[in-house]
């Protein structure tokens, strides 16, 4: 808990007094959105999923090091490899969105910029997701496994 | 929002240092907030001694010996001094408390720091203005509330029952936890806050209620409930050794076996 620096005074308090809405009616705001569990239980199971996925795509990185350029688009084109590439980058970049979503929620109070904020984040999980998976099945269909 | 500075006219100056009461023999140094809305200038730290000996065992007993010997004008709030209230709830040496449960002798070093709670409009020196913290309590609707008409004599409850009342009732309603808490500083006009969400928990798990439904969908919200992050000062705060953090991962327990 930070000390001396969290203290409003003055025209904080002004700006506060000269809003006539009532504390009931501030305290309502706009009421419950009756959303929230979804993006919830949806950190949650990308969360346990990549706990699995992330050690096994750290492991495969690492013993695919040696094997050079050709042994590892050899590695991606074998089919359980990927398919959980796909899977490990979907689950990676869905958490990811969810994540910045509640750091922009925290943080940026302006409802414009946090609005703009929230769809540029969308789009960014979902065209690195696009590109990545893209690349795997490329190099899994030229293999022509 | 997050402010991480503050406006130019909140910022604390350094303020008077007092004289040191006359023959005292064991003196202890207290830095403390003032401001007043009726005075030019900042805010600003004053200087106080207290002669222990002529003093009582709490910070509260500080106060009131700060207050009745050397200057009239410090202000702060108490009722009960003996921790059942909530009124006396200050940052006292960097953690929020209640200044009549806390003695000054447990405070480590040579000078006992005493402000405001954090992030709250002064109303003066150490008195928060904590409207909308009382708003958002009445938003939880902290009373029973049933359509079964009223039995004659009681509503029942088995022992059990009761006991998940436990780390519930006691809150006080002091406001530590929630201005401890670094979501409620930055969205706490949206955010409930620890201290109204454990008592939405505690309406929630009662058996006699019935309206546990509408109940979680005034609270499913990305601001008014998700906004937790369970940081756990509010917990660690508690004066009365509540764990509100504990109560609002059982809310967000509670809404994801709603739906699965
Ligand atoms: S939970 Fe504890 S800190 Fe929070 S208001 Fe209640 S008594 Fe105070
Ligand atoms: S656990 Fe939740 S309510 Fe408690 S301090 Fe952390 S974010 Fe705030
Ligand atoms: S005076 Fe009542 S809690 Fe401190």
């Amino acid at each position: 808990m930070g000390g001396g620096d969290l203290y409003l005074t003055g025209e904080v308090k002004m700006a506060l007094s000269q809003d006539y809405a009532t504390p009931t009616a501030r305290a309502r705001g706009l009421g419950s959105a009756k959303s929230g569990v979804s993006s919830y239980i949806g950190q949650l199971t990308s969360a346990l999923a990549l706990a699995v996925l992330v050690p096994w795509f750290l492991f495969s990185v690492i013993s695919a090091v040696g094997a050079g350029y050709s042994g590892a688009v050899a590695w991606v084109a074998r089919p359980w490899n990927a398919i959980l590439l796909i899977l490990t980058f979907g689950a990676a970049f869905y958490h990811m969105r969810i994540g910045m979503r509640v750091i922009i929620e925290d943080y940026i109070a302006k409802s414009g910029t946090r609005t703009a904020l929230l769809i540029l984040n969308s789009f960014a999980a979902i065209a690195l997701f696009a590109a990545t998976a893209a690349t795997v099945l490329k190099i899994w269909i030229s293999a022509g496994a | 929002m997050v402010q991480l500075t503050l406006p130019r006219n909140s910022k604390i100056g350094k303020g008077k240092e007092w004289p040191k009461p006359d023959g005292a023999k064991k003196l202890k140094k207290c830095r403390i907030y003032r401001y007043s809305p009726e005075e030019e200038g900042n805010p600003r730290w004053d200087t106080y001694w207290v002669d222990l000996e002529r003093c009582g065992p709490m910070v509260l007993d500080v106060l009131f010996y700060i207050k009745n010997t050397i200057d009239p004008t410090l202000a702060f709030r108490r009722s009960c001094r003996e921790g059942v209230c909530g009124s006396c709830s200050m940052n006292i040496a960097g953690r929020n408390t209640i200044a009549c449960t806390q003695g000054w002798d447990e405070i480590a070093g040579s000078t006992i720091t005493i402000a405001p709670l954090p992030h709250l409009p002064v109303v003066k020196d150490l008195i928060g203005d904590l409207t909308n913290f009382y708003a958002q309590h009445a938003y939880v609707q902290p009373y029973l509330k049933t359509d079964t008409p009223e039995p004659e004599k009681e509503w029942k409850q088995s022992e059990e029952d009761r006991e998940q009342l436990n780390g519930l009732y006691e809150c006080i309603l002091c406001a530590c936890c929630s201005t401890s808490c670094p979501s409620y500083w930055w969205n706490g006009d949206k955010f409930l806050g620890p201290a109204a969400l454990l008592q939405a928990y505690r309406w929630l798990i009662d058996s006699r209620d019935e309206a546990t439904g509408e109940r979680l969908d005034d609270l499913e919200d990305p601001f008014k409930l998700y906004r937790c992050h369970t940081i756990m000062n509010c917990a660690q705060t508690c004066p009365k050794g509540l764990n509100p953090s504990k109560a609002i991962a059982e809310i967000k327990h509670m809404l994801v076996e709603r739906v699965t």
